[in-house]
């Protein structure tokens, strides 16, 4: 069974998710890699403010190829999010919500995740085809120059996820991998 | 000699990256498709359909399968027997390259410096491997290969007591801390022997070998069965939610090495195991 979920992702639908839920996301959510965490704090740091609003906010942690003519987005799988550990627990501090990436986070990340009520959900990494046919909309909203690693708004319906750090901390990646080990 | 013009090694480069990019070789996608019947984890299970449904979507629409279309590695076998005319071979592969990501709508995913890190917008340079063979043609492999899978490989210095246990143990160790990172099921290239490049160089052209292949050396086939086995009982699964089918395949090459040292490479790659060739 699987929870439809939309945004924005407030501490009360955070809350409620568990480690290994099958989630369906519709809605608004912002692309960010590493270059544009980096970015992004920096400007942070220097006027206060974001390139868009983080209050209950999920960032995607991707970096599409490009759109054909007729297409909205290339393919759009998820990157490795433990290159964003850096960066993460300033956003979740300022009121990202919900990270979507893949592969395994540091203590420090989970721990911001369990004090604001934070989620990691994980997409199929490699799955950028399939992922792309979720994809409505595609703005770009900050730092052109950076290409791929560009910020992008993106509209999501149905975009498939699991739930793999809830906000208790709890781990999809070490619970599983256990009970399959021989 | 025979005469070969670089107009044609552009286009064949060019082709090349588009194909290895948009469509999963068989090998990989049937080895993705049988272990979806062995996957005791019913979320593995989910994991493995979409993603042949995945690499279908990516045919169809003649899209990259991953975004990641990775740095463009391009293995060259050139006959002794072959004159190069029009230009410089080097300058027409990377040519190719560029031609390819631009107009297959590729990500262009290099910067020109680890630290400045200004993105090149053309996805050079490709990394080139020349090979000088017998023959009169030239044989092109173009292998693009992503950074998930590429950040979990490692090169260890081993020493000659360590054996081929030893081997064993650091290849395992390989796989298991990688985790959930470089997008499992995985397919495994390991260089054993030689010296610090050319241990890393063999990984790299395991990975070229089609899944299911063995090495004809009957004591590193069994190093390939056995480490296959020891890999899929981690329990990492695919994407590392769980399940036995972390590994596709162990593809292990060997050379001499010195008397005093066991270098062994491992370079990870993900299920997304792509390379097209072609001969001119």
């Amino acid at each position: 069974m699987s929870i439809n979920i939309t945004t924005p992702l407030t501490k009360e639908k955070t809350a409620n998710l568990k480690a290994g839920d099958i989630v369906n996301l519709t809605g608004t959510i912002y692309t960010s890699r590493d270059a544009a965490h980096k970015r992004m704090i920096e400007e942070y740091e220097k006027t206060g403010k974001f390139p868009f609003d983080m209050e209950n906010t999920i960032i995607y942690y991707a970096g599409p190829s490009p759109a054909k003519p007729n297409q909205v987005i290339g393919s759009a799988g998820p990157t490795t999010s433990g290159r964003m550990d850096a960066y993460a627990p300033f956003m979740i501090e300022k009121g990202e919500t919900g990270m979507i990436g893949k592969g395994a986070r540091n203590e420090n990340v989970i721990n911001a995740m369990k004090k604001h009520t934070a989620v990691y959900f994980g997409a199929t990494g490699g799955a950028g085809a399939l992922i792309s046919s979720h994809i409505k909309k595609c703005e770009l909203i900050a730092y052109e120059d950076l290409g791929a690693e560009a910020v992008y708004k993106l509209y999501v319906e149905n975009f498939p996820l699991v739930v793999i750090i809830d906000c208790e901390g709890n781990n999809l990646y070490e619970t599983e991998k256990l009970k399959y080990q021989k | 000699m025979r005469n070969i013009s670089v107009n044609e090694i552009i286009e064949t480069v060019k082709k090349l990256c588009i194909e290895a990019n948009c469509i999963l070789n068989d090998d990989v996608y049937n080895a993705i498709e049988c272990s979806k019947c062995s996957e005791t984890s019913p979320i593995g299970k989910e994991i493995l359909c979409q993603l042949t449904k995945n690499a279908d979507i990516a045919k169809s629409e003649n899209m990259p399968i991953c975004q990641d279309t990775g740095m463009a590695i391009v293995f060259v076998e050139i006959g002794q027997e072959v004159h190069i005319t029009d230009g410089l071979l080097t300058d027409a592969i990377n040519e190719g390259v560029r031609r390819g990501y631009t107009e297959g709508y590729l990500r262009k995913s290099v910067v020109s410096d680890p630290f400045i890190r200004t993105n090149t917008k053309d996805n050079t340079p490709a990394i080139i491997h020349y090979n000088i063979v017998s023959g009169d043609k030239i044989k092109i492999t173009v292998a693009p290969k992503g950074f998930g899978s590429e950040n979990m490989s490692h090169v260890y210095m081993l020493k000659p007591s360590d054996g081929i246990e030893g081997a064993k143990k650091a290849i395992l160790e390989t796989v298991r801390e990688a985790g959930p990172n470089p997008c499992p099921p995985m397919v495994v290239g390991v260089g054993c022997g030689g010296n610090f490049e050319m241990s890393a160089y063999l990984a790299k052209k395991a990975l070229l070998r089609k899944i299911g292949s063995h090495s004809e050396k009957p004591h590193i086939r069994e190093m390939e069965e056995e480490l296959l086995e020891k890999m899929n009982n981690l329990g990492i699964g695919p994407q590392g939610l769980g399940g036995n089918t972390t590994v596709l395949g162990v593809n292990i090459e060997t050379f001499a090495t010195h008397i005093a040292g066991m270098p062994i490479a491992i370079n990870i790659s993900c299920h997304v195991t792509r390379h097209a060739e072609a001969e001119i």
